[in-house]
């Protein structure tokens, strides 16, 4: 497990090594899919990508909340937060990955 | 939006492309995000959110039908942290 970070650069990277555009357009394209999930996103919709992932947005109520370092009780407005939810190949695909790596 | 449609999207404002490429496209970056987490490595997208790999330690669990202790192995699971720009765009009213 090498503990590295994986940026935009390094998607336009395998897009660019995959795919054979251009790294400028590569960069591109990595950047309107995203904007694309993004505005899905915002809109409301839910983003299903199948054998990777489904993205939703849920609402939550108002709750009360308590400031941990005071003690205090603040109300926790109602928002509304995205969810993610791996689907099962990708969540097997990771299990399988770290134990292989740790060799059973 | 299921991936097929946002493939269409994508190929609708990028005409010189044939759809073929930009599936291709979207799956490179997807299987890269998927490979990525599999070496146990953090994804960072700002605006979007990061994803990374939490590990569970294996526990002993339990049959909630019938009380019954089970062995629960232990377990890599991939977790999502939406992005300060998304988090916000979505309470932008």
């Amino acid at each position: 497990m090498s503990g590295k970070t994986i940026t935009r650069a390094d998607l336009a990277e395998a897009v660019y090594r995959k795919v054979g555009l251009s790294r400028t357009e590569s960069a591109q394209l990595v950047e309107s899919v995203l904007d694309e999930i993004c505005d899905a996103i915002v809109r409301g919709e839910t983003v299903k990508l199948s054998s990777f992932a489904t993205f939703q947005v849920r609402s939550k109520n108002e709750r009360i909340g308590r400031n941990p370092k005071t003690g205090q009780e603040v109300p926790i407005l109602p928002r509304k937060v995205m969810t993610f939810k791996a689907s099962n190949v990708l969540k097997n695909k990771i299990i399988d990955a770290h134990k292989q790596s740790r060799g059973d | 939006m299921i991936k097929s449609e946002l493939v269409q999207i994508i190929a609708s404002k990028n005409p010189h492309l044939f759809q073929r490429d930009v599936e291709n496209i979207v799956n490179a970056i997807f299987d890269e995000i998927t490979d990525a987490l599999s070496q146990g490595n953090r994804v960072e997208l700002r605006g979007f959110g990061a994803f990374s790999v939490k590990n569970r330690p294996a526990r002993a669990g339990r049959n909630p039908r019938t009380g019954e202790s089970v062995h629960v192995e232990e377990k890599w699971v991939p977790f999502f942290k939406t992005g300060k720009e998304l988090r916000e765009r979505l309470n932008a009213d």
